[in-house]
């Protein structure tokens, strides 16, 4: 068993309240539960105050640029696809700047398990507008309210065929915990969108207003119902469905790469002398 | 005698229709000669310019069909050139082999008609070419950066599509099973060189290759190698003009984008073969020192090399480097407190790899202390760039290769070129050598300069009369890379940048108008 103190990382530089301090300890309780140790596994982070996550922890990281988490970690997991690799991103490095990238890591069904730190709104740079931003939302920089309207993350996957859709809320660690450790354990890509409040630049999307909408989706509802998961995918407002909505056990794309089944690239040798006489033949194509 | 470029005149030209004959006749070298068919033209051309062929009767006739009318101008130019038939034929069967013998049959009939034809009725054909000594091989560079770049070890290549660097991933991607290579078509340059950098943070060889506008996605990923410390080769391979230019054209209008691309300040090398053979070789090196000193390494090619062959001996990998600096398992374990950007001697932290031992390895976009944690702390700072830059640089300098000295021990007029013009500038000597004493100084490895201990090409410049840099490009950014870093400056350049590579014949002339 590991100790919770095995992950205790630097303090964190985030305001008091914040919501990535509960998704923290949700994530280091997960993996206890999961004997997971802290050098056995790969966080990539990009920038925003999500980016800082793994800093606040100790594991194996990865703390890259803003909006491209997901291709390295895609590179990671190419390398080495034994070894769980996670991203952290906020909503807006990740449905933002990285737009492009989440797309293909859905389409790839690459073995990443990508944590979305979603409050809807900018933190680090100080109240800007996200793509989650709700429509008409009034910050510094969108005087007259956001004009464009509100991504919705979990459609977006469950349209692109994601294997594994859920949303999570920073307020109930409990339930949280059950959707890492699912998402982790999970063969495949995984996107798990976390609402988190932002305490200090979004008034709107507030503790109490999350409390007031999230509900949790029952055991008659069935993930691998598309259709079903994109009804609830819709649902946003009033009722904010929370749990996991879409699940589609596909092939991932490492077990399409028929010379990863018996060992991750990094243990193939760098050099072999069997490749000498193979090098040979083909030089001979040329002659 | 084997050429080392192209020249502006042409020697055989076959006209399967009158705009050919129009758009080309002038071209025609003073021994030049049009192949033709009266009745394929309906028109008939005379003069000992011209060589009349009945292709589409022949074809017919041997070919039973007038789609072999290709075959037989292909068996009348080797006849003209009094070549052998067994490499025709070999390669007949080999392309044809899934159509079956009598197809091949079909197409040889077809050739010999064309073949003996040309044998027996060409009075004009002065030819005459010397027969092959030892085989060699057919080569382009993309080809040859593929084969330098499995041989070396390279276990990760993402890319975007773009001419003309897309030939070494098509290369790479035909041999991923055998040499087990992941080789992943990205949906963009950024995530392209992004990718390579997580699969080279977690232990692989990677590798990426792109063009100009592609490579502009990839500067912020330039940046993120270099600041994390982790090792990348990039393939860039030039073609002229901003934007999207002229996207089949050649230039070397890159090298100062290459050598300045990335927002802050840290080592890099750049490397420009001329050859196939320099470019498998540099290949290699370029491997070696980026996973050695965990820097980003370019092979800085262009749309001339790309898509050229050349004939080349064969290649020996017995010199290849492959010493792993990675850092695993229990030899990870044993160092006692790991920080994969730990200040050392030279600079260089040891290149520990996550998942292998209990070490954990951490690094950062941000700068960072030795263990990779973010820090804005300005003695921090200053130790970082001491290590990553300052250290590393003048061991860097160390690894180049001195530039290859061609001609005239004790020139007049000194060519100096980088990269693709390597062959054309070494015609050119060739050329001007026979009333001047002319020599080329041709680098390779562009960037960080080569030292003048081994070589003091700065004096041999200085020493000549007329030092004329050579270059692809509208600015000559090489003089300005030679001017910046020694303070030598050229007597002469020439520039060519109309997209289309220099001619060894027209070189010497522009040469020879210098006065």
């Amino acid at each position: 068993m590991i100790s919770i103190e095995a992950y205790k990382g630097r303090i964190p530089a985030w305001c008091p309240g914040c919501g990535n301090y509960s998704i923290l300890r949700a994530f280091k309780e997960t993996l206890i539960e999961l004997d997971i140790a802290p050098h056995e596994f790969t966080i990539v982070s990009g920038i925003g105050q999500a980016g800082k996550f793994p800093h606040y922890l100790r594991c194996n990281t990865f703390n890259g640029l803003h909006g491209r988490t997901l291709p390295v970690a895609t590179g990671i997991r190419l390398a080495n696809h034994r070894m769980p690799v996670i991203a952290v991103a906020g909503d807006g490095d990740c449905y933002g700047e990285g737009g492009n990238h989440l797309m293909h890591a859905i389409r790839r069904n690459i073995g990443v398990k990508l944590f979305v730190h979603d409050n809807q709104i900018y933190g680090l740079t100080k109240g800007q507008a996200s793509p989650t931003s709700m429509e008409g939302v009034i910050t510094k920089n969108q005087p007259f309210g956001v004009l464009s309207g509100q991504l919705n993350p979990i459609a977006l996957a469950v349209a692109l065929d994601c294997s594994f859709v859920a949303r999570g809320f920073a307020g109930d660690i409990v339930h949280l915990k059950k959707l890492m450790r699912e998402a982790i354990n999970h063969n495949g890509f995984a996107l798990l969108d976390i609402l988190q409040p932002c305490v200090t630049f979004n008034k709107v999307n507030t503790y109490d207003w999350y409390r007031q909408r999230v509900y949790y989706i029952g055991d008659d509802y069935d993930p691998e119902d598309r259709i079903s998961a994109f009804e609830k995918s819709l649902e946003w407002g009033e009722r904010i469905p929370i749990g996991i909505i879409y699940l589609n056990r596909r092939q991932t794309f490492e077990e399409r790469i028929p010379f990863l089944k018996d060992s991750p690239l990094i243990n193939h040798e760098l050099f072999t002398d069997r490749w000498r006489d193979s090098l040979k033949k083909a030089f001979d194509e040329f002659f | 005698m084997p050429v080392t470029s192209s020249k502006s005149t042409i020697d055989i030209i076959v006209a399967l229709d009158r705009e050919s004959i129009d758009a080309h006749e002038p071209e025609l070298s003073a021994q030049g000669i049009i192949v033709y068919d009266q009745f394929m033209l309906k028109e008939t051309y005379t003069g000992d310019r011209f060589f009349n062929i009945p292709l589409l009767e022949l074809a017919e006739k041997h070919g039973r069909d007038k789609i072999m009318a290709n075959t037989v101008a292909v068996g009348a130019v080797l006849g003209m050139l009094g070549l052998g038939t067994d490499v025709f034929f070999g390669i007949i069967e080999d392309t044809l082999r899934k159509k079956g013998d009598e197809v091949i049959n079909l197409n040889k009939d077809a050739f010999l008609a064309g073949y003996e034809f040309a044998v027996q009725e060409c009075l004009q054909c002065a030819f005459t070419v010397k027969p092959q000594g030892e085989p060699r091989m057919l080569i382009g560079v993309n080809e040859a950066i593929g084969l330098g770049a499995i041989a070396s070890g390279c276990k990760f290549y993402s890319a975007y599509p773009m001419t003309p660097s897309t030939g070494i991933m098509l290369f790479i991607a035909g041999k991923a099973k055998e040499y087990g290579i992941v080789v992943e078509q990205a949906e963009d340059e950024i995530a392209a060189i992004n990718m390579a950098i997580g699969a080279s943070y977690a232990g692989v060889r990677s590798m990426t290759g792109t063009s100009g506008g592609g490579f502009a996605l990839m500067v912020e990923g330039l940046s993120l190698a270099a600041m994390t410390e982790t090792p990348i080769v990039i393939a860039l391979a030039q073609r002229p003009a901003p934007a999207t230019g002229l996207p089949t054209k050649t230039e070397q209008g890159d090298l100062l984008f290459a050598l300045y691309a990335g927002h802050g300040e840290f080592p890099r090398v750049i490397f420009a073969p001329g050859s196939p053979e320099q470019a498998f070789y540099l290949t290699n090196k370029a491997f070696d020192i980026s996973q050695r000193y965990q820097i980003p390494v370019f092979i800085l090619t262009d749309q001339y090399l790309s898509d050229s062959q050349w004939t080349e001996g064969a290649f020996d990998i017995t010199s290849f480097i492959h010493r792993d600096y990675r850092i695993r398992g229990d030899y990870l374990e044993e160092i006692g407190d790991y920080k994969r950007h730990a200040y050392t001697e030279d600079g260089i932290s040891p290149f520990g790899i996550p998942g292998t031992s209990t070490k954990l390895i951490v690094t950062d976009s941000d700068e960072h202390d030795e263990e990779g944690h973010i820090t804005e702390d300005p003695e921090t700072r200053i130790m970082m760039v001491d290590k990553r830059l300052f250290k590393k640089m003048p061991l860097i300098k160390k690894e180049i290769s001195p530039p290859l000295f061609y001609g005239d021990k004790d020139p007049d007029i000194v060519l100096v070129g980088w990269g693709s013009t390597y062959g054309v500038i070494k015609e050119a000597v060739d050329i001007i050598s026979r009333h001047n004493k002319a020599a080329m100084i041709h680098f390779s490895e562009v960037y960080p300069l080569p030292s003048t201990e081994k070589m003091d090409y700065i004096g041999i410049l200085r020493g000549a009369k007329k030092t004329i840099c050579i270059e692809n490009n509208a600015t000559s950014q090489f003089s300005m890379l030679i001017k910046s870093e020694t303070g030598y400056e050229f007597t002469h350049h020439i520039n060519r940048f109309d997209g289309r590579p220099f001619f060894a014949d027209l070189l010497a002339r522009r040469i020879d108008d210098i006065h």
